[in-house]
């Protein structure tokens, strides 16, 4: 049976330049890059996007779960996912469509972000395109993640406000990992480090993709969309 | 053919489905007639796989709901229960998105579209959003998305709650006109619905199947007294009381000889048909029968008997 990934993809994607809050959470997205990134671009004049990479993945925090809140929540609420699961379509086309969307939308919105990168290229010298093309594949691959999360969290609640909180919570705890190594033991500090979002970011955003990062964004990924999975499923045996 | 086989439901520890079995034939319109909180919607929806049954299977010719459920998809339309739509999606662009989604041809889909909006009477409304529609309209393409692909099954679970009486009679026309070659499921609460459009009908209550038959057996069935009103002339209530001696089985409800044409009304077991020595009783006596008419139970009564006095509704 062909699948139908690419139009729920396509419903999903253009139900979103549907709603005034899409709108308002790409515009706040880009206002907050812009600002906190440029504020110190033209001071120390670097030839890089460093500032960028690392403003980014801190508005993912809220930017995420505001773009994936709604995605299978709010078809809860309104009564829609029982029509569209109805439709000869699995579980899993759903998902994995509706993550497509969200991943569209933020290729969009870091599409913007390249008047920046433009800026560095041609006012920067020595500028390594390599490194910054790496960070934004870590960027793409960082709202990977956080999509997958978001989607998860949409899809245990027909309620948006809680599927935001739920997302944030939990992206928050990956985002934070990395960061809080100081008060762990030794051993739980790897661990910790290895499953930190943040770790593997840096590393691809320093110009080097290495397998075993793509392997960690591919895992997490895979694992909450396996879950989303798993949690519509639940609705026949409730 | 559709073939319900010992369907039970659970949610959580409650069972909203009992063992309940039926069939519904190819080509015939059936009724699925309950109370609120009867099973109804939740029959649907292990039929269209919105939800797995605990217990049991539906069979739909050689398929069945807990292996094949996509089979079974395929060729069925359905319209849920308050019939929810994507509101900010304009008509037709809906409807293309289901047709898509059903696996019609490309080069087909604009004539499928073109043959709905013909049938459901859509061609005003074509180009607008779905929110903004009356609910007669939505209703219509609710329908309009079941009949797309062309099923051979429709589900319909309430189709016309909350419409105006002239939607509801159009929605019923064009049910009925749906029902012509394909075979359909229709649910209500109300008796006059199902009598309206189905040619048989299964009554359910409390998770179980109370009454499977068409209108006249289910009559025959449960169908409890006659009703015998009589006007009589030349009456009086003493020898009026005798008549009871006819058969024991006549029960008197009402004399009422204050006026100058006593009023008697006899209730009396179908099983028996005592009108025609009433007849001779009067004449015997020298009564004047000015009147005599027969009313049976009705179907309505029926209805609430299998459902009201089991305990009705469970809705809380
Ligand atoms: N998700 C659910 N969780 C728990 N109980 C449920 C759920 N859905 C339905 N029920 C209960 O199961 C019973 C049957 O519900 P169902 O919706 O199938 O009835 P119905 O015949 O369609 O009623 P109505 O005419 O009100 O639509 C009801 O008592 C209802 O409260
Ligand atoms: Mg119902």
């Amino acid at each position: 049976m062909k699948t139908n990934i690419g139009l729920i993809y396509k419903k999903e994607f253009s139900s979103f330049f549907n709603s005034a809050v899409a709108y308002i959470t790409l515009i706040v997205f880009l206002l907050l890059a812009g600002w906190f990134s440029m504020n110190t671009f033209f001071l120390i004049n670097q030839s890089d996007l460093r500032q960028l990479f690392s403003v980014i993945p801190i508005i993912y925090l809220a930017f995420i779960p505001a773009l994936t809140m709604n995605l299978i929540a709010e078809e809860k609420n309104d009564g829609t996912m029982e029509f569209l699961t109805t439709l000869p379509v699995s579980d899993a086309d759903i998902v994995v469509g509706k993550f497509l969307a969200s991943m569209a939308l933020i290729g969009i919105a870091l599409l913007f972000t390249f008047t920046q990168f433009f800026t560095v290229l041609i006012i920067g010298n020595n500028v390594d395109i390599g490194a910054l093309l790496c960070g934004y594949i870590g960027l793409l691959l960082l709202g990977g993640v956080y999509s997958a999360i978001g989607l998860f969290a949409s899809s245990i609640t027909d309620n948006q406000i809680v599927a935001f909180i739920v997302s944030f919570l939990i992206i928050a705890i990956f985002f934070i990992l990395d960061k809080i190594l100081m008060f762990v033991p030794g051993f739980l500090s790897t661990i910790f480090q290895y499953m930190s979002t943040g770790y593997h970011f840096e590393s691809i955003s320093r110009g080097v993709i290495d397998s075993r990062n793509i392997i960690y964004f591919a895992s997490i990924i895979t694992f909450f969309l396996l879950l989303s999975i798993r949690v519509l499923e639940m609705r026949k045996w409730r | 053919m559709i073939r319900i086989e010992n369907l039970t439901k659970y949610y959580g520890s409650f069972r909203a489905l009992d063992q309940i079995n039926f069939q519904v034939q190819d080509g015939e319109i059936l009724g699925f007639l309950g109370p609120n909180g009867a099973g109804k919607t939740t029959t649907m929806q292990i039929m269209t796989s919105y939800l797995a049954p605990s217990e049991g299977n539906i069979f739909v010719d050689d398929y069945n709901v807990i292996e094949d459920s996509f089979e079974i998809r395929n060729n069925l339309g359905y319209l849920p229960e308050h019939n929810p739509l994507y509101e900010d999606m304009i008509v037709y662009d809906f409807l293309k998105f289901v047709a898509k989604m059903r696996k019609i041809d490309d080069n087909l889909i604009k004539d499928r579209i073109k043959e709905v909006i013909e049938v459901c009477g859509l061609k005003r409304v074509i180009h607008r959003e779905i929110g903004v529609l009356s609910k007669g309209y939505k209703q219509r393409v609710g329908l309009a998305q079941a009949i797309i692909h062309d099923p051979s099954i429709l589900i319909l679970d309430e189709p016309t709650s909350g419409l105006d009486p002239n939607q509801i009679a159009e929605i019923r026309e064009l049910i009925k006109t749906l029902g012509k070659k394909k075979t359909v499921l229709i649910s209500s609460h109300i008796l006059q619905e199902i009598q309206a459009t189905a040619d048989r009908m299964v009554i359910i209550n409390e998770g179980k199947i109370a009454a499977d038959g068409t209108l006249d057996e289910l009559m025959a069935k449960f169908r409890g007294d006659t009703l015998l009103e009589m006007e009589l002339k030349n009456a009086d209530e003493k020898k009026l009381e005798s008549i009871s001696e006819i058969d024991n089985k006549i029960k008197i409800v009402e004399i009422d000889d204050s006026k100058e044409g006593a009023k008697l009304k006899l209730e009396y077991p179908n099983t028996i048909d005592p009108r025609e020595e009433i007849f001779e009783f009067a004449v015997n006596n020298e009564w004047k029968i000015l009147e005599m008419s027969r009313s049976r139970t009705s179907l309505e009564d029926v209805f609430r008997k299998l459902t009201v006095e089991q305990g009705g509704s469970n809705e809380n």
